[in-house]
C-alpha cells in the first residue's frame, strides 16, 4: 500500500492534472483512500490506471445515510507489479446520482456497476448494459439503500400473534 | 498431440454456410443469411452449476454470443448483515459462497479485525489456515466431481464426494457442523480443536496426495478429457486481467498472482508451498492448476499441523471475544463482558476497510464500513465468481454447446457467491 | 374463511376395524353394517395400496438445486448416504419425467415463478420436499429477497436444518415415502398424542370441520 506520504504525492499529482479532482485523502489502518469529485472521477481513475493500478478489484456502493452526499461508490484498485492497493471514493446524492462509467478503463466494471445501479440507484453514463442484475427487471426501489425496509416476515411470538390475524392465509 | 489437431482440422472443414440460394429467392447483398437462434439455458438446468441463466445466441450449434442472467438466488445477504451485530454477521455471510464458507467468514473477520485493530493469536492463525486449506481442497473436490460429471466421467463424482465426506468429518469434529460451521470468529476461532482431530487430519493428509494422483491418473491423460479440454476456451491473460479475473483461471494463463504469496495474511508466509500455474490458459490448464492446488493445500496443512503453536485460540481481549465459560463462575468482569458481548455486541470504531483474501475461486474481498455502532453499516463481499462470470462471454465465443458446458464447469462458478 | 381442524384416523380405529373384520369373517356383520364395511374396504383397495407402494418406492427426483442445501443433496447421492439403496437415484433432468422436487436452498423472489412453472410442468402425482430452513421459512434471512416455499407450492415434507445433513434429508424422503404408501409416519404427533394438529392442504369445505388451509388457494390442485 502506498504509505501516507505516497498517498499525498498521488493526490498532489491528480490535483495538478485537474483542479479540485481530489477532495480529500484518508490513510486509515494502513490503507490509502482518495476522495474524488464526481465530475473528474473518471479522469482521475484513468490517471491512476496510467500510474500502474491496472487491476480493478472491486467497485461497490455504500449508502452514507443520513450524511449527505448520500451515495458513495468505492473503487478498489490494485497494482499487481508493485503489490499496491489504493481505494478511491466518489460521493453523489440521490437527486443527481450520475457518474461516468469506467467500463472503458476496466471492462470488469460491467457487472459491478450494474450491481451498484441495482442496489443503490447510481446511474453510470456510458455503461453498455444499464440493467438490473440481481433483482427482477421490473423491481421498484433500490434495496441496499439504508432507508429501504429490510422486508421479510414478522417473527411471530405469542404476544404479537393476535395482532397479525390470519397469518396462515 | 497430432490427433487433437487433426480432429480440429476435420472439424474446421465443415462449414456452416447456408444452402445455395434458389433462383427465385431474393438477392442478398452478400451478408450472412445464417439464422441466429437465441436459446435460453434456463435457471433450472442440470449442467449450469446452480441457478445460472444463459441466453446463448447460437448459429447451428456454435455459440456466437452469450449473456449470463443472474439473481436467481439473490438473498440480500449484505442487507441482512447490516441488521445484525458483528459476530452474528459471520453465519449470514458464510452462506454466501456456499463451497468456501471458511473463506467468507475469514474475509469478514479479517476486515473487522483490521477495523478494531485486534491481534489474532498465532494458534488461531494456524487453525484458520488449516481449516481454510481443508475448505479449499473440499471446494476443488466438489468442482472436480461435478465437472467430471459434466464431461461424462461419472465415477469421479463418487470418488470426490468420498473424500469430501472425510473433510466434512473433520469439520464436524472441530466445530460440530459440516457446512457453515461459524468456526472462524472475529479474533480467532470459535473453539480449540478436540483430541483426535490432529490424528484424523494427519491420516487424511497422508492419503490425500495419492488420491489426487489416482484422480490424475484417471483424467490427466485421458483421451476424451484431452480432446474436450485442450485448446478450448483460451482467453489471453491481458483480457482476463482487464475483466478482473483472479484465482485458478488467471493462474492457468501463467500469471502467478496469489494473495497468499503476494500479500500474505494469517501466517501464510510461514509455510513453504508453490503456486501452480498453467501455460496457455485453456480449459485443460485450468483443470491441472486446480488439481495441483489440492496437493499444495495438503502440504500447507501438513506444515501447519507440524508447527501448530500453543496458546489461546481466540483473542484474549475480552472486549471482543467471549471469555471461557469457566471464568464466568469466578470473575465478575468476565460476566459483565459476556453479558455486553452477547446482548449488544462490541462496538467497532468508525471507518471503512477492504480486506482481500485468496479464496478457491480468486480474490475474495470484504468491505466493511462501520459507523461506530454494534452493527456494521455496510458489508460488501467482492466475490470472485461474480467477476469471473464476466469472462464466460469471451471464453464461450465460437464454442460448441458441449464445449460451453465444459467451459462453464472449468470456470467453477458458485451462484451463491455470484448472487449473494 | 372458517378455521377448522380435522381429526386424522386415530390408531385405536385400527382395533375397531380389526373387530369388524373378525365379525365379517364369522358372518356376524349384516345389513347396513356390512354395506359400510364393504365400502370402506373399497376405499383403500389392494390395487390402490399396491399403486401407492410402487409410487413410493420408485420416486424420480428432479435434478434441482438452488444453494448450499443442493451440495448436501449431492452428498445424499454420494456413497456415504446412498439413496440408491432406496431406489431414488434416478434423477431426471426434465420436470415432465420427475415426480419429486426437492427445493434445496433459498428461494429468491426472482426464482419463485420459475419454480412454480417447473412444478406445474410436473405430472401428477408429484411431491415437494422443502429442504432446509430457507425454503421452509426463509431460514437465516428474513428480508426482501427471499420467500418461503409453501407460499407458492404445496409442500409435503419440510426438512429442517441449515443445511440438513444428508441423513436428515434421507429421513425426510423416507417420511414422504411412508406418507405416499398410506401409513403416514406421525412422528412426534404419535408420541404426544397430538393427532389432530396437522394442517391439511385441501379445500376447507371438503376437509371437514377442523382443517386449516395454509396455502389459501382453496382448490385441490394447489
Amino acid at each position: 500500500m502506498p504509505d501516507a506520504t505516497g498517498l499525498e504525492l498521488i493526490a498532489q499529482e491528480l490535483g495538478d492534472a485537474r483542479e479540485g479532482a481530489v477532495l480529500d485523502t484518508e490513510f486509515f489502518r494502513g490503507r490509502a483512500l482518495l476522495v474524488l469529485e464526481p465530475g473528474g472521477a473518471h479522469d482521475a481513475l484513468a490517471a491512476l490506471q496510467a500510474r500502474g493500478f491496472h487491476f480493478l478489484s472491486s467497485l461497490h456502493g455504500v449508502d452514507y445515510f443520513p450524511e449527505e452526499p448520500r451515495l458513495g461508490v468505492h473503487y478498489e484498485l490494485l497494482d499487481m507489479a508493485a503489490v499496491d492497493r489504493i481505494s478511491a471514493k466518489v460521493r453523489v446524492d440521490t437527486q443527481d446520482p450520475v457518474l461516468d462509467s469506467v467500463v472503458d478503463l476496466w471492462p470488469t466494471a460491467n457487472f459491478h456497476e450494474r450491481e451498484v445501479y441495482d442496489m443503490f440507484g447510481v446511474e453510470f453514463r456510458g455503461h453498455p448494459d444499464p440493467r438490473r442484475i440481481l433483482m427482477p427487471e421490473d423491481y421498484e426501489g433500490h434495496p441496499q439503500r439504508r432507508d429501504f425496509p429490510i422486508g421479510g416476515e414478522p417473527v411471530l411470538f405469542t404476544h404479537n400473534e393476535p395482532s397479525v390475524p390470519g397469518w396462515w392465509k | 498431440m497430432t490427433e487433437v489437431s487433426d480432429y480440429r482440422r476435420i472439424e474446421e472443414s465443415v462449414t456452416l454456410s447456408p444452402m445455395p440460394a434458389s433462383p427465385s429467392a431474393p438477392e442478398t447483398d452478400g451478408e450472412r443469411t445464417d439464422e441466429l437462434l437465441t436459446l435460453n439455458m434456463g435457471p433450472h438446468h442440470p449442467a449450469t452449476h446452480g441457478v445460472l441463466r444463459l441466453l446463448c445466441t447460437l448459429e447451428g450449434e456454435v455459440v456466437r454470443d452469450l449473456r449470463p442472467l443472474i439473481g436467481y438466488v439473490h438473498t440480500g445477504i449484505e442487507k441482512t448483515a447490516e441488521d445484525m451485530a458483528y459476530w452474528k454477521v459471520v453465519p449470514v455471510v458464510e452462506r454466501m459462497d456456499y463451497l468456501a464458507y471458511y473463506f467468507n467468514a475469514m474475509a469478514f473477520c479479517s476486515a473487522t479485525e483490521r477495523l478494531i485493530e485486534l491481534e489474532v493469536p498465532p494458534r488461531a492463525q494456524y487453525l484458520r489456515v488449516i481449516h481454510m486449506e481443508l475448505n479449499r481442497i473440499m471446494s476443488h473436490l466438489v468442482w472436480l466431481g461435478t465437472s467430471a460429471l459434466d464431461l461424462g466421467a461419472i465415477s469421479m463424482l463418487w470418488y470426490c464426494f468420498r473424500e469430501r465426506e472425510q473433510i466434512l468429518d473433520l469439520f464436524e469434529m472441530s466445530s460440530g457442523q459440516r457446512m457453515h460451521p461459524r468456526y472462524i470468529q472475529v479474533g480467532g476461532v470459535f473453539e480449540d480443536i478436540p483430541l483426535g482431530f490432529e490424528a484424523k487430519l494427519r491420516d487424511f493428509v497422508s492419503t490425500m496426495p495419492e488420491r489426487v494422483d489416482q484422480y490424475a491418473a484417471l483424467l490427466d491423460r485421458n483421451e476424451i478429457v484431452l480432446r474436450r479440454l485442450r485448446n478450448v476456451a483460451v482467453v489471453p491473460e491481458q483480457e482476463l486481467l482487464a475483466l478482473g479475473v483472479t484465482g485458478p483461471l488467471l493462474r492457468a494463463t501463467g500469471n502467478p498472482w496469489d494473495l497468499r504469496k503476494a500479500a500474505p495474511y494469517s501466517s501464510y508466509d510461514h509455510f513453504d508451498f508453490q503456486v501452480p500455474v498453467g501455460t496457455i490458459g485453456d480449459n485443460y490448464d485450468r483443470y491441472r492448476v486446480r488439481m495441483a492446488e489440492m496437493k499444495e493445500s495438503t502440504r500447507i496443512i501438513e506444515q501447519a499441523l507440524d508447527g501448530l503453536p500453543e496458546g489461546p485460540y481466540i483473542s484474549t481481549n475480552r472486549k471482543y471475544a467471549l471469555p471461557p465459560r469457566h471464568e464466568l463462575a469466578t470473575s465478575m468482569e468476565a460476566l459483565i463482558h459476556h453479558f455486553k458481548l452477547v446482548t449488544e455486541g462490541y462496538r467497532v470504531p468508525p471507518g471503512e476497510v477492504y480486506e482481500p483474501i485468496e479464496g478457491p475461486r480468486g480474490e475474495l474481498g470484504c468491505f466493511v464500513r462501520s459507523d461506530g455502532s454494534a452493527k456494521p453499516a455496510r458489508v460488501h463481499m467482492r466475490d470472485p465468481s461474480f467477476v469471473n462470470l464476466q469472462a464466460l462471454r469471451p471464453m464461450a465465443k465460437d464454442l460448441y454447446i458441449a464445449d460451453l458446458i465444459a467451459t462453464l464447469a472449468m470456470l467453477d462458478p458458485v451462484l451463491g457467491g455470484i448472487d449473494r | 374463511m372458517e378455521v377448522s381442524r380435522q381429526a386424522v384416523p386415530r390408531p385405536d380405529e385400527f382395533r375397531a376395524r380389526q373387530l369388524k373384520a373378525r365379525d365379517m369373517l364369522r358372518g356376524d356383520l349384516d345389513g347396513p353394517e356390512l354395506e359400510r364395511y364393504v365400502e370402506e374396504g373399497l376405499l383403500t383397495t389392494t390395487l390402490d395400496r399396491a399403486a401407492n407402494w410402487a409410487r413410493g418406492n420408485a420416486m424420480f427426483p428432479l435434478t434441482f438445486g438452488l444453494a448450499c442445501c443442493a451440495i448436501e443433496q449431492i452428498s445424499l447421492v454420494a456413497t456415504r448416504v446412498d439413496i440408491a439403496r432406496f431406489g431414488f437415484e434416478a434423477f431426471r433432468a426434465s420436470p415432465r419425467q420427475a415426480d419429486l422436487i426437492v427445493l434445496s436452498g433459498r428461494i429468491s423472489i426472482k426464482m419463485a415463478p420459475v419454480i412454480r412453472r417447473i412444478y406445474e410442468q410436473m405430472l401428477e402425482p408429484k411431491w415437494v420436499i422443502a429442504m432446509g430452513a430457507c425454503s421452509s421459512s426463509q431460514g437465516v434471512f428474513n428480508n426482501y429477497a427471499i420467500v418461503a416455499a409453501d407460499k407458492f407450492v404445496p409442500v409435503d415434507v419440510h426438512v429442517p436444518g441449515c443445511p440438513p445433513r444428508p441423513e436428515a434429508l434421507m429421513h425426510g424422503i423416507l417420511k414422504l415415502r411412508s406418507q405416499i404408501q398410506g401409513q403416514p409416519d406421525l412422528g412426534w404427533r404419535s408420541r404426544y398424542q397430538a393427532a389432530g394438529t396437522e394442517e391439511l392442504l385441501q379445500p376447507v369445505a371438503a376437509a371437514g370441520p377442523h382443517a386449516e388451509n395454509v396455502t389459501g388457494t382453496g382448490d385441490a390442485s394447489a
